[in-house]
């Protein structure tokens, strides 16, 4: 070092008067990039680390949101959510002693061989049990075994099980409906979980609320116009009656006269909401809405009454029914009994065939269409069911003459079971249609008059006739009570084909004095030995009819000493 | 002017201190909120069970059941019931 260096700082005249500047510029230059650098990162592109830091201490939760119960019209809880756990593994993290295995073989109620199955298969991901109670989740957790973990999750539980099943429906996967009313009411019932972020602190606690993201919307409550009381009566009555008579299948309803509620919807067979593994689909349809069948002579007191209103008749009117058969065409039309000269009453209480075709061919095709149909027959019902079928009515232009007669008295149309106790609101009250609905009301609803007063009223009096004894449903008496019905027996339609199977049905309402509740029981194919709906339905309608008026506490309007069981009263037979 | 900058040191961080006081204050009771919340939903939950045992049990079935077979009642038939006249009250 020379001694002038101390004395001022000099370029040495051996390096290039550009260095200094050079080493200078660039090093400056680096300091801004590394300024900039750092603005843009703080204040332009700054999500990303951001995010990274809020990672650390933040954390999104879900708000959990459950589904809404469905409740009886009384608000008693007819299917409920409550958490569950399912539990899960990751099949090749799992490390478990035997000892640890059997224990939650055991623990699961799971076989060891289906638990080795399970954790063999080679997925990533598996579930062990699902819907487990909480308490045993927590004595799997307490095993301790690593790669076993679970997860909460909801089950919808059905008190009411079988008698119950076909009305509510079930819920599947995440709780989601997939039958019945679960699926009808699928977005009043279904809760959104909402979600929300929080700051945590080194423990994993909850410290602050940073904000809410989404707000969870619960599931609503659901009340629906069934009477526990009164569905079990019917499940309990109409399961005996199919079994009774060795039957395929049967339904059962019970409406509100004075508001169209379903009070009680039956059908067997039925199954277990709560418990579906081995239940056949074939089991869970409810037949009185999603199945059509014709109806038989349940359609007769329509025909009588399309011909009042008309004015063809009087319920006074002489009818010629002999000699029992009527020949259209190349179709001949049978009474199950002969009778001579009846009474338009007469022919609704002896049930004839003959008669009611009779009274229909005098009638024009377009005012019996019309009275069918302003009954509801071949429309829908609106009721929010899923899966509803609204049956079938032709236009009347295309009818020839022998189907107008068939008609009259219930084939070549069908109807499903909830229609046609609907259509019969006509008659217990003075002819108005009541809207149906499974959804509780809070009093009586009104609905378009379809027939008159009048005419309901002669209709009421005939088929007060027809459960009386002498008619063909003297079975159907309840004691105490004046009751109105009619019965059914319809050959089953097979490949187009008339065959000696059959669907005997009886649909009635009491008191007839002020009718309060409308009946009406389908029983399919009854190879007991007894077909007729006189002596396979009406038994049950008056169990069950008697049962409920005594239930809702009804006034008897008839001297119960007067109903005491008719002693083998002569029954008139009726086919169709 | 010293004096001031003391006093206005002094001032600020009792200000930082009782900011960070009820800062803690703050976080304690959330949590306690929280655990409480955690508590309602477990009540809600125990609730909706309560519910579903109480619906189980009291099911018209088993109702019937029970009364049939232990305590041994039935039905009395069409000829053992009297009805009342309402108005006569």
């Amino acid at each position: 070092m020379s001694a002038a260096a101390a004395g001022r700082i000099r370029t040495p005249p051996n390096l290039p008067r550009v260095r200094a500047p050079f080493l200078f510029g660039s090093l400056l230059a680096l300091f801004i990039l590394l300024a900039a650098r750092s603005v843009y990162l703080q204040w332009i592109d700054n999500a990303f680390l951001q995010e990274q830091g809020s990672s650390r201490y933040s954390r999104d939760l879900e708000v959990p949101a459950h589904r809404g119960r469905i409740l009886d019209r009384f608000g008693d809880p007819l299917a409920i959510s409550t958490p569950v756990k399912a539990i899960w593994a990751w099949p090749e993290k799992v490390e478990a002693t035997p000892a640890q295995l059997q224990a939650l073989s055991a623990a699961l109620d799971l076989a060891p061989s289906a638990l080795a199955a399970k954790l063999a298969a080679g997925d990533d991901f598996v579930y062990l049990k699902r819907g487990v109670a909480p308490e045993v989740a927590a004595r799997v957790a307490a095993l301790g075994i690593k790669g076993v973990h679970d997860d909460d999750e909801y089950r919808r539980y059905y008190p009411a099980g079988e008698v119950m099943s076909h009305v509510l429906g079930f819920t599947g996967d995440r709780d989601a409906g997939q039958e019945g009313m679960e699926l009808g009411q699928q977005t009043w019932l279904g809760g959104t979980p909402g979600s929300r972020r929080v700051i945590i602190n080194r423990r994993g606690e909850v410290v602050e609320d940073v904000a809410n993201i989404r707000s969870p919307r619960e599931g609503r409550d659901l009340a629906l116009s069934i009477d526990s009381r009164l569905q079990y009566l019917a499940y309990r009555e109409l399961k005996a009656a199919v079994e009774a008579n060795k039957a395929k299948a049967g339904g059962l309803v019970v409406l509100d006269a004075r508001s169209g509620e379903i009070l009680a919807l039956a059908n067997w067979p039925s199954y277990n909401p709560n418990n579906r593994t081995r239940v056949v689909r074939e089991r869970m349809r409810n037949r009185a809405l999603t199945d059509t069948f014709e109806p038989g002579s349940t359609l007769k007191p329509f025909t009588i009454a399309a011909a009042l209103e008309a004015g063809k008749v009087q319920p006074s009117s002489v009818i010629d029914t002999a000699p029992g058969t009527l020949t259209i065409g190349k179709a001949t039309i049978h009474d199950a009994h002969r009778e001579g000269s009846l009474t338009v009453e007469q022919v609704i209480q002896k049930s004839s065939n003959v008669g009611a075709a009779k009274i229909a061919l005098a009638l024009p095709p377009e005012k019996m269409w019309s009275t069918f149909s302003g009954v509801g027959f071949g429309a829908p019902l609106k009721s929010g069911f899923p899966g509803e079928v609204s049956g079938r009515l032709r236009p009347a232009k295309t009818w020839r003459p022998i189907e107008q007669a068939t008609m009259a008295f219930g084939h070549g149309i069908s109807v499903n079971l909830v229609q046609l106790a609907r259509a019969y609101t006509v008659f217990a009250t003075e002819g108005e249609l009541k809207p149906i609905t499974l959804f509780r009301e809070a009093g009586p609803v009104a609905g378009p008059p379809v027939i008159k007063a009048e005419t309901a009223r002669a209709v009421r009096h005939m088929l007060e006739m027809a459960v009386a004894v002498g008619g063909t449903a003297p079975k159907a008496q309840v004691a105490g009570y004046r009751v109105a019905g009619k019965t059914g027996t319809a050959h089953k339609l097979e490949g187009g084909v008339y065959v000696n199977k059959f669907v005997s049905s009886f649909v009635g309402f009491a008191p007839v004095s002020s009718p309060r509740l409308i009946v009406a029981v389908m029983i399919d194919e009854p190879s007991g030995g007894q077909y007729y709906g006189g002596a396979v339905a009406a038994p049950a309608f008056s169990n069950v009819m008697g049962a409920a008026l005594r239930l809702l506490g009804v006034p008897t309007d008839a001297p119960v000493a007067s109903i005491l069981p008719p002693p083998e009263a002569p029954e008139v037979q009726e086919e169709t | 002017m010293l004096k001031l900058n003391v006093l206005l040191l002094c001032a600020v961080v009792a200000c930082s201190l009782s900011l960070v006081t009820s800062r803690h204050q703050a976080r304690k009771l959330f949590v306690e909120l929280e655990r409480e919340r955690a508590l309602a939903h477990a009540y809600d939950v125990e609730y909706g069970q309560l519910q579903l045992e109480q619906s189980t049990w009291a099911m018209p079935a088993r109702i019937e059941n029970v009364a049939r077979a232990q305590l041994k009642m039935q039905l009395p038939g069409a000829g053992r019931i009297q009805v009342m006249d309402g108005s006569a009250r």
